[in-house]
């Protein structure tokens, strides 16, 4: 078998291993949660027939083993059960969350990655010069301010004082596309603002590594130009640590905006499971966790794979 | 000049000149833009509600596991989307109650039956007739041996309900003469068969339709022109309720114009707020209030002398400005104020006096040991700060209060009603009958001062079943003098509602049931 192939498999399988590893810490640490889920639904007109009948239903009585296996069984039929709260089906309230969260880290994402690649390049292209400086100082203000008061920031200046874009990130099928564009601008300008810094620093640290190379100066040596040089020469080699840290920030912008998404007042993942984690809603808990577990598994085993892939050592094996 | 300027105030309100031509003109005359607004606002209210539009409200208290279940509701933002889309049997209203589903009511002589009217004709929006079996059925899931309703509490003393034509009867084991304000709890909203079928459909009888829910994050809704009094209320032609939790994101949303009015604006805040020429601010004194509880059954607070030297070391009005930035009112050591029906305001002021204090507190003997005040963030905003003005004046009087803060986690499980001295909040009820039951009571649960006295539970129980209002007065007056003199707890404040809306709103007014007009702004305003 080609070695590629190889690695990759191997990559596949520690992913679903290290998952199912999560999915058991999700289980424990939900199950070990001070609290009982049958108080906690019933409040104060608990009774202790009721809260029997409760705990029945939910199958709180059964040992934690088999109500382990019996989970992740309906996880694997893609069955993620229904909320205690609200009797709502996870799976399809959680795909209409997801699939706004996805939508904003989307964009955000679609910003930031290039924008940050561009800085980080015109940087080493303008080392040490004003260029440079500007670009690190500015980045990394951002990066040092919190992210909630980014966006406060940004909702004064441009909501409140200019009126360019809305507050409120609100957005629901009835708009247009371009109407939800405009609805979450606030928030990916935020988003951007606070993931640049790593990749733009990232970037310009990787490709003056490798601008420090003798085929570099060849390059130079050759009458390249020095965006040619960066592009042609230093970028391809420099790539595997550049996915590394967009894949980080990739995830963070699906996994992390849990703050953004209440300051906005956005209506995906973030503030879906904050609300269910204080009403121990479990079932919604694990799923979420889950949810979010397979998230960062993908993305970093993505930014693996990439970095084989673009590893010329392990493309081409001796 | 007037007649000139309120010739093209009336054109404004016509729809024959723009707002902007109007302030345009009025500059013209000389008339600063602060003034000119007042005129073409009074201009607006003067020409009557102006229907169209749409309402929508930023309400704070909405959570992603909220049901349009009306049993389940406890929180501000489900309750206020069930006012939208359904009615109760009547509705606490500024003034006293106004019939709703119910077009009458009366009760026998003894206050034990109570007869409800059905108004005639109505439908639910899906278009069947309200008959009084829906009634009696909603009163049942209310009420019955499964309920898990929030209601659950007041539908206790019940003891028959049954349907005679077009009347729901209901039949209490105790007289009680505040019966019908119990029937405009929000959760009995009526449905169809009481919901039996489908507690959450959002079927009901009110002004508007529920369109989609997202919960803990939007709701819409459409007018329904089938509703009874579609021509005196409901001006808008939809209204929208967004959830907005983060205080910032409420107000930034109320100046950037995506909401026309809010709740919960907070108080170090509301008067900044309401300096935007945009934004109204909305004070409304209510019943809810804070409260520092002692149990009257345990050392030291078993002893009066100390409990009235605790009083005396109160500084309320201190409490008043600093805690709730004036947007609220000093309390009196009883849990009624006079946004109450038949409070008696002749009961005296307690004052803040350190020599009275410090003279109580000697005649109390207490031996000097640390009287431990259990707080926490969460037992009401600023209770801590509160707690510590309290330990500062209880200093100066020779008191030795000592704070313990508790977290957060827990504290209404483990500290309130269990801790002999602790901070907390009563969020008032609509009627004193309601407020004493629920907490002075000898046998409530939440007796949380643990006050138990006999002749005060029988004073109650006859105010109750007192059909003269005088009378009960008087009962109503000795009971909180008694309570003032010699209860546990201690009010250092009543809290306002605070709103904010948009300057555009019309026909805004108070009701000290519950912010936003209690939950009826939707309802009775309109945009000039």
């Amino acid at each position: 078998m080609h070695p590629v192939i190889k690695l990759v498999a191997q990559r596949f399988a520690l992913g679903i291993i290290l998952l199912l590893a999560a999915s058991v810490i999700i289980f424990v640490g939900t199950t070990i949660l001070p609290g009982d889920v049958a108080q906690q639904i019933l409040g104060q007109g608990a009774t202790p027939e009721n809260l029997a009948t409760v705990r029945a239903e939910l199958g709180l009585n059964d040992p934690p083993l088999t109500r382990y296996f019996d989970w992740l069984g309906g996880v694997l039929q893609g069955d993620l059960g229904t909320a205690l709260t609200n009797g709502r089906d996870i799976a399809s309230t959680m795909s209409d969350k997801m699939g706004k969260t996805l939508f904003l880290a989307f964009w955000a994402a679609a910003i930031s990655v290039p924008l940050a690649i561009f800085l980080g390049l015109v940087a080493v292209r303008y080392k040490d010069r004003w260029p440079d400086k500007l670009i690190s100082s500015v980045t990394l203000t951002t990066i040092s301010i919190p992210e909630f008061l980014i966006g406060y920031l940004l909702i004064y200046f441009v909501a409140v004082k200019l009126g360019w874009a809305p507050s409120v990130a609100m957005i629901n099928d009835s708009m247009t596309f371009v109407e939800k564009l405009h609805s979450i601008s606030i928030p990916v300008a935020a988003l951007t603002l606070v993931v640049l810094a790593h990749m733009m620093r990232m970037t310009r640290a990787a490709i003056l590594n490798v601008m420090q190379s003798p085929y570099i100066e060849t390059a130079e040596l050759k009458g390249l130009s020095t965006f040619e040089v960066i592009r042609k020469h230093a970028f391809p080699n420099a790539v595997a640590p550049i996915v590394n840290v967009v894949m980080i920030n990739l995830a963070y912008l699906v996994v992390g905006v849990v703050v953004i998404e209440v300051v906005f007042t956005y209506p995906g993942m973030g503030q879906y499971l904050v609300d269910h984690v204080v009403k121990r809603d479990v079932p919604v808990v694990q799923a979420a966790g889950l949810m979010f577990a397979a998230i960062y598994i993908l993305l970093n085993m993505t930014a693996d794979i990439v970095s084989i892939l673009a590893n010329p050592r392990l493309r081409h094996p001796k | 000049m007037s007649t000139e300027l309120k010739f093209l105030s009336s054109k404004v309100t016509d729809g024959t000149m723009t707002r902007r031509e109007f302030m345009g003109k009025a500059a013209a005359l000389g008339i600063t833009a602060a003034v000119a607004s007042t005129l073409l606002a009074d201009a607006a209210r003067a020409a009557g509600p102006v229907k169209g539009g749409t309402f929508r409200m930023g309400v704070s208290g909405g959570e992603s596991t909220n049901s349009q279940d009306p049993a389940s509701w406890a929180s501000d933002a489900p309750l206020a989307g069930g006012f939208v889309w359904g009615e109760t049997l009547v509705y606490a209203g500024p003034t006293g109650l106004d019939p709703r589903v119910a077009e009458s009511w009366e009760g026998s002589a003894d206050a034990k039956t109570w007869r409800f009217k059905l108004r005639q004709g109505i439908t639910f929006s899906n278009g069947t007739a309200v008959t009084a079996e829906d009634i009696l059925a909603t009163m049942q899931r209310h009420s019955n041996e499964d309920s898990k309703s929030g209601a659950l509490g007041i539908m206790n003393g019940i003891e028959a309900m049954r349907v005679d034509g077009d009347v729901f009867e209901l039949t209490l084991t105790i007289g009680n003469a505040d019966l019908p304000y119990l029937m405009a709890d929000y959760h009995l909203i009526i449905q169809p068969n009481g919901g039996f079928d489908d507690p959450t459909a959002a079927i009901g009888t009110g002004l508007y339709t529920l369109e989609s829910d997202e919960p803990g994050v939007r709701m819409t809704f459409k007018k329904n022109p089938n509703h009874w009094a579609a021509d005196e209320m409901g001006h808008y032609d939809a209204v929208e309720l967004i959830v907005l939790n983060d205080a910032t994101a409420r107000t930034a949303a109320l100046q950037s114009g995506q909401v026309d009015s809010i709740n919960r604006v907070e108080p170090k805040i509301a008067k900044l707020l309401g300096r935007s020429p945009k934004i109204d601010v909305k004070t409304t004194s209510g019943r809810g209030h804070y409260v520092f509880i002692a149990h009257v059954d345990t050392a030291p607070f078993d002893n009066n002398e100390l409990r009235l030297a605790l009083k005396h070391a109160m500084n309320r009005q201190e409490m008043v400005d600093k805690i709730l930035q004036g947007f609220g009112s000093v309390g009196n050591d009883i849990p009624i104020n006079e946004a109450y029906p038949l409070f008696d305001e002749t009961i005296p002021q307690r004052t803040f006096d350190l020599e009275k204090a410090a003279a109580h507190y000697k005649a109390s003997g207490h031996d000097g040991s640390p009287i431990i005040l259990r707080t926490a963030d969460g037992a009401f905003p600023g209770a801590v700060d509160a707690a510590a003005l309290f330990q500062q004046t209880c200093q100066a009087a020779g008191i030795p209060l000592e704070i313990k803060r508790e977290p957060n986690d827990g504290y209404w499980s483990e500290v309130w009603n269990v801790q002999p001295y602790c901070a907390s909040y009563w969020g008032g009820r609509p009627v004193q009958d309601q407020m004493y039951t629920t907490a002075y009571l000898s046998t409530a649960d939440w007796n949380d001062t643990r006050w138990k006295r006999p002749e005060f539970d029988a004073m109650l129980l006859e105010a109750r079943a007192e059909l003269d209002e005088t009378k009960r007065k008087e009962i109503y007056s000795k009971m909180g003098r008694m309570l003032n003199e010699e209860g546990g707890v201690m009010v250092p404040m009543f809290n306002d509602f605070v709103d904010a809306i948009s300057s555009e709103i019309q026909g805004w007014e108070t009701n000290p049931s519950g912010p936003q007009m209690y939950w009826t702004a939707f309802a009775k305003t309109w945009k000039a």
